[in-house]
């Protein structure tokens, strides 16, 4: 009120107090979990040959959630050649408009059941359960709905030309977005005629095993996709196999090299989706509250652990201080916690290896220099969790520049120039992703050209459909995945 | 010889973007959309509604207005429902003709009169017609005046104008609060409702509002255009130390809704706009639809709508 207004409060800080705080929101349906999971060979669950099971655990408080089966490579042996047999017996020769109908009743089975998918997926990896809710159950889903539509419409991929599939291809996913990355794999794979042997990775089985079961609830044909779940040497296995025509890998550029590695000389087709260092282009005519949002969405969403995250923020130096003060005033009021709390918008590292890489790697930053700010947010007693971290006096050959960190750690460099921004944005071994924030649609377009990255979002960031295609540049990999460009990876053209 | 061309000035409008900054109207509506998964139990809740409801500005303004309906519409905001320790609204807001019928119900109370003016909802009056509207809307008692800017004169370029008219206006309230209504959806974009929130806070004092609309066009209060006009609030109180309030206005019916918006402002401006000093809800409906939330969480179960006091919902 004008009358009462006190003169003598000059403070011009905003309080992000106590004064209304949220209750806990725990979501609490029935993810129906088993104690015990086998692994999806041929339409059934089957234990392990040695009979080896691991602990899979809940990063958000150490407990562990189910025994997950470890394949061997004659488990391995078994998945390849049930699929082999599923290729040629039945699935290789069935129409594309037979087949596109398996993937809608996948797709909407996935849909039916996306609660408890929703669920399982927080319980195992981590990550909020408003991102699993919101973003990866109903995106595994759409790639499902998307390449149904192209099952029984491939020869629109290659006009003119012959395409067929390749037989089994053998697939290893990451940790990150376990569903959605099985998603990305198995449904062009599909579409497209082939069978699978999936390979999750060895903290996130769940949710792949679990899609055993919608395989066999959408009456899928035995041996059509096949989930081994274990570490490094089931994946080694199903990447080796004679029977995989075609490798797909998505995860580490360290595992991908020694992949190629291994590969070499074979006739195997290959895709690589690896590691990247993105940055994030901030000019001083871009809209500033969004482009923090972008910012915050860039390096945030999934704590982090994405290999597109905008790690290393570019800002043009004449707005660098007001872009971090907005920054700081935004991530303020991220809440970091239980990933089950509906409220909840960092949840847990995914493992304590990741955590220990992340701290590892944060300290170098303040050791070399870097000047480190965070919320100070309280962080639970128990589980991997890591606070939102901002650097600041960031140089190009610090490690936390070049290093992808694949956490909650955001890297900040300024440039003066267009040309300057260009330069500090291609100075990485990586080339996956990068974002672009300015009001000038002119500049946007030639930073596109300019930016070696396989995605450059513009004002906005993180953003992904089934119909557009996602893959890399230089060490980030090759081969694109959605899309018809992904689409087309799945088959052989002649 | 060719002669060079006069360099041509960038519009005032553009002169005003390159000082306050642009808005990307896909971002600010993924940003608002996160406001509404937020999900509010048990304690958070009840608080979050017992705040919408010292918030709410009490409306009716209609041509069939009578000092009956006035009377009643103050009883209601005295007192949202009779069981219970529901607070009474921040103010009843009427037609200037009403104030005076207001004034003896609520005289002695915390609930404050607020009274439309300024040839509402056009604005189209000489601007000394609409002085006088508001010198006399004062002398009547109103604690509050909600004027309207001139649309026109922001559409076509003339912010001195526009501003000049908003300074008469703030004069003529005297010690009474002045709530400025951009009438958001006749700006159309959201630049424009950051450039005219600028505007309209460069000429007001500290604890005046800026509000959405009048209620009386096809589109009212949304989060999106809330949230442009906290992030203008913010940034003008960080530049300048001046607070601001806000009255987002028409269309919020439901306390869901209202919730959303309280949300936005927890996350955006802080603990400090959380109160009916700096923020308010222009609204009709919504009072008992927080009140009938209030009462499910006091007792468990929804009541019918005849518990509720002129409630205009039935079977």
């Amino acid at each position: 009120m004008p009358k009462t207004f006190s003169k003598t409060n000059p403070a011009r800080e905003l309080v992000f107090g106590d004064l209304w705080e949220f209750d806990p929101a725990p979501e609490t349906a029935d993810p129906k979990l088993k104690k015990r999971y086998d692994l999806f060979i041929n339409g059934s669950f089957v234990p392990p040959r040695a009979e080896q099971y691991f602990a899979t655990i809940n990063p958000a408080h150490e407990t562990k959630i189910a025994d997950i089966a470890l394949a061997d490579a004659s488990d391995v042996d078994v998945a390849c050649k049930a699929a082999q047999k599923a290729f040629t017996g039945v699935w290789g020769k069935m129409p594309g408009k037979e087949r596109g109908k398996y993937l809608y009743r996948i797709a909407r089975l996935l849909q039916d059941h996306a609660r408890e998918f929703a669920i399982a997926e927080t319980l195992d990896g981590g990550k909020p359960i408003k991102e699993s809710r919101d973003f990866d159950i109903p995106m595994a889903a759409a790639h499902f709905f998307y390449h149904a539509g192209w099952a029984d419409k491939l020869e629109h991929l290659a006009p003119g030309r012959q395409v067929a599939p390749h037989g089994v291809v053998g697939q290893v996913i990451p940790w990150n977005f376990p569903l959605l990355m099985l998603a990305w794999k198995i449904a062009p794979a599909l579409a497209a005629g082939n069978c699978v042997v999936l390979k999750p990775a060895e903290t996130t089985s769940i949710t792949a095993l679990k899609f055993g079961e919608i395989c066999q609830e959408a009456g899928l044909p035995n041996g059509v996709v096949n989930i081994v779940s274990g570490a490094t040497e089931t994946g080694a296995a199903v990447i080796q196999h004679p029977l995989t025509m075609k490798v797909a890998f998505t995860g580490s550029t360290e595992v991908g090299k020694s992949i190629m590695r291994s590969l070499a000389g074979t006739d195997k087709k290959l895709t690589m989706e690896l590691g990247g260092k993105a940055a994030n282009i901030v000019f001083d005519d871009a809209p500033l509250d969004q482009a923090v949002e972008g910012i915050v969405n860039g390096i945030f969403f999934n704590q982090g652990h994405v290999c597109c995250a905008g790690s290393r923020l570019l800002v043009q130096e004449s707005i660098a201080d007001e872009v971090l003060a907005k920054l700081k005033r935004r991530i303020a009021v991220l809440r970091v916690g239980d990933p089950m709390d509906k409220n909840t918008d960092l949840g847990a590292i995914n493992s304590r290896e990741q955590l220990t890489k992340i701290t590892e790697l944060v300290k170098s930053g303040v050791m070399e220099g870097a000047e480190k700010y965070d919320t100070g947010c309280k962080l639970p007693a128990k589980g991997f969790f890591f606070r939102p971290t901002i650097f600041t006096n960031v140089s190009m050959s610090h490690r936390i520049a070049r290093e992808e960190i694949f956490g909650p750690v955001l890297g900040i460099l300024t440039f003066r120039t267009p040309e300057e921004a260009v330069e500090k944005a291609n100075n990485t071994p990586y080339g996956l992703s990068a974002g672009v924030w300015t009001d000038k649609g002119s500049r946007i377009l030639k930073m596109s050209t300019l930016l070696k990255a396989g995605v450059v979002w513009a004002n906005t960031y993180n953003k992904f459909d089934p119909t557009s295609p996602f893959g890399g540049y230089k060490e980030s990999g090759f081969g694109r995945e959605g899309g018809k460009q992904g689409l087309l990876e799945y088959l052989k053209v002649a | 010889m060719t002669t060079m061309p006069a360099a041509t000035a960038p519009t005032s409008l553009r002169r005003l973007f390159d000082e306050i900054g642009t808005v990307d109207q896909v971002g600010i509506e993924e940003r608002v959309a996160k406001f509404t998964t937020r999900s509010l139990k048990k304690k958070s809740k009840v608080f979050g509604l017992r705040l919408a409801v010292s918030m709410v500005d009490l409306t009716t303004l209609e041509g069939k207005d009578t000092p009956g309906k006035v009377a009643s519409l103050c009883q209601k905001a005295l007192r949202p429902h009779d069981i219970g320790d529901i607070p009474p609204t921040a103010a009843v807001c009427v037609y200037p003709a009403m104030v005076k019928h207001a004034k003896k119900h609520v005289v002695g109370t915390q609930v404050k009169i607020a009274s439309v003016a300024t040839a509402f909802p056009s604005g189209q009056a000489p601007l000394k017609t609409r002085l006088a509207e508001v010198h006399a809307a004062v002398n009547d008692g109103a604690d509050e005046i909600d004027m309207v800017i001139n649309r026109g004169a922001f559409l076509s370029g003339e912010f001195g104008r526009m501003q000049d008219e908003i300074a008469a206006v703030v004069e003529a309230c005297g010690q009474s609060t002045l709530k400025v209504i951009l009438e958001v959806s006749e700006l159309e974009t959201y630049d424009n409702i950051r450039a005219a929130s600028f505007l309209a806070m460069r000429v007001i004092r500290p604890g005046d509002f800026i509000k959405t609309s009048t209620g009386k066009t096809s589109s009212n209060a949304t989060l999106g255009n809330n949230q442009v006009m906290l992030e203008a609030i913010r940034d003008h109180f960080l530049a300048t130390g001046i607070p601001i309030a806000m009255k987002p206005a028409g269309g919020i019916r439901t306390a869901k809704q209202a919730l959303h918006f309280l949300i936005a402002v927890k996350e955006t401006l802080g603990d400090d706009w959380l109160n009916n000093r700096r923020y308010r809800f222009g609204a009709s409906a919504l009072l008992n639809d927080l009140v009938r939330q209030l009462e499910k969480e006091r007792t468990g179960a929804y009541q019918a709508p005849w518990n509720f006091s002129d409630a205009t919902e039935g079977y």
